[in-house]
């Protein structure tokens, strides 16, 4: 009796229930970070992600849980592997975990779109709560490198927002 | 040496960890000014932004110094920690002292705009992780721009004083900003073959776009740029004492796993 090796299907179930550290109410594939999911005859498991931001500090972390998420599905034998190619984009964040977002209080990105480089507009962006776009940024940068800090002079409440990259 | 699909003359690998040495050296050195306004800028959304701005700076580096371990097998936090000034290779534009609100605004347009436009250059460089880099910094990069182009405007703008204090700034800094484009020994040959941008096109998008931004929008007065800078290798008397505090906790706890 062999042991059975856990089918790529599994660990990419699994890895749908680890967060993202720091906005726990998405996950690592929710936001589109997991690229791929190997597991050869031997029961090798080779799980390449992407980091979002390169200056993240959570992407020890998220490193950390990918293998602990597969091991924990009995696996010995675990590399993760990051890749640049090609760069995470927000547009990658799926439908549900916008919504999820928006729900959270977040503001979802908008479509990047490839604009010029120096572009001085930033996106539109819509109040997570009441849905208006009479919005302010109060701050170009925010509690993490992900997001930015507006008000809405609709509801009048502050909220986050998810930079568009 | 062999990297991705071309295989490199010692003399090219040489040159390549020489540029991303530069580049890294220079991104630390300024997150570490950017860091020095932690808890001291004149709001508190500016302190999240340059601590953010820092932040991705030391991103930028560890990518840089990670393609330079994949050409020499070294190790990017001993590069960081462990090399006294003579070691260090940035530019005097970036070691010099944080200056007051308007100088460090200005520094980080002039940089922000060559970082923004080199990385845009570099992500068709035909080293393939260079050009994989390049093409992930360049998009995080593009929020520095707008934002430090947004405060020399509002400060150049501003009062009579801010202006006073912007304009002192840019005559001050604007010989420094020169240094960015001098080339390191043999960057020519990598031109040549595509692996690194030209700096004289970099060179000249970036005199254009900063040119516009400072003397149309901004109503600030250009000085002459000299004819020659000292190299990377020479520095101010700023650095010592920057990479002496930086450097500390390292060099008390080296053999530490993580700091």
């Amino acid at each position: 009796m062999t042991t059975t090796h856990p089918t790529p299907d599994a660990i990419w179930t699994a890895l749908a229930a680890v967060p993202d550290p720091e906005i726990p109410v998405v996950s690592i594939t929710d936001m589109g970070m997991v690229r791929d999911v190997t597991v050869s005859d031997a029961g090798r498991v080779t799980v390449t992600f992407t980091p979002t931001f390169s200056g993240c500090p959570a992407l020890h972390v998220i490193k950390g849980s990918i293998e602990q998420a597969v091991r924990d599905l009995g696996a010995a034998d675990v590399e993760v592997r990051s890749t640049l190619t090609p760069p995470w984009t927000t547009d990658w964040i799926g439908d549900d975990a916008r919504e999820r977002l928006r729900q959270y209080g977040i503001a979802p990105p908008a479509p990047t779109g490839e604009g010029q480089l120096i572009q001085l507009d930033a996106e539109p962006t819509r109040c997570p709560r009441c849905g208006s776009l009479n919005v302010r940024m109060t701050a170009s940068f925010g509690p993490t490198l992900c997001k930015r800090m507006y008000v809405c002079d609709t509801c009048r409440e502050p909220f986050e927002g998810f930079k568009s990259v | 040496m062999t990297a991705g699909t071309h295989p490199l003359t010692d003399t090219q690998t040489q040159a390549l960890i020489r540029r991303l040495t530069a580049l890294a050296d220079d991104e630390i050195i300024l997150a570490h000014r950017g860091g020095e306004w932690t808890g001291h800028a004149p709001i508190l959304e500016e302190d999240i932004a340059l601590a953010n701005i820092a932040q991705d700076e030391l991103g930028h580096a560890g990518l840089y110094l990670t393609l330079r371990a994949d050409l020499d097998g070294s190790d990017p936090d001993r590069l960081a920690f462990f090399r006294d000034p003579s070691q260090y290779t940035n530019t005097r534009l970036v070691e010099l002292p944080k200056g007051d609100w308007a100088f460090t605004m200005v520094r980080q347009f002039l940089y922000d705009t060559f970082e923004a436009l080199w990385m845009e250059a570099a992500t068709r460089s035909t080293y393939a992780p260079l050009a994989e880099v390049a093409a992930k910094a360049v998009r995080e990069e593009k929020f520095h721009v707008q934002h430090t182009a947004l405060w020399v405007e509002r400060l150049a703008l501003g009062t009579p004083e801010s202006e006073r204090r912007t304009q002192a700034a840019l005559t001050e800094l604007w010989p420094h900003a020169a240094q960015l484009f001098q080339p390191v020994e043999s960057e020519a040959e990598l031109v040549h073959s595509g692996l690194l941008p030209d700096l004289n096109a970099v060179h000249a998008r970036w005199t254009g776009l900063v040119t516009r931004h400072l003397t149309d929008k901004c109503g600030l007065t250009l000085p002459a740029t000299p004819d020659t800078q000292p190299g990377r290798d020479t520095h101010t008397e700023h650095l010592a004492p920057l990479l002496a505090e930086m450097q500390s906790v390292a060099r008390a706890h080296p053999t530490a796993e993580l700091w």
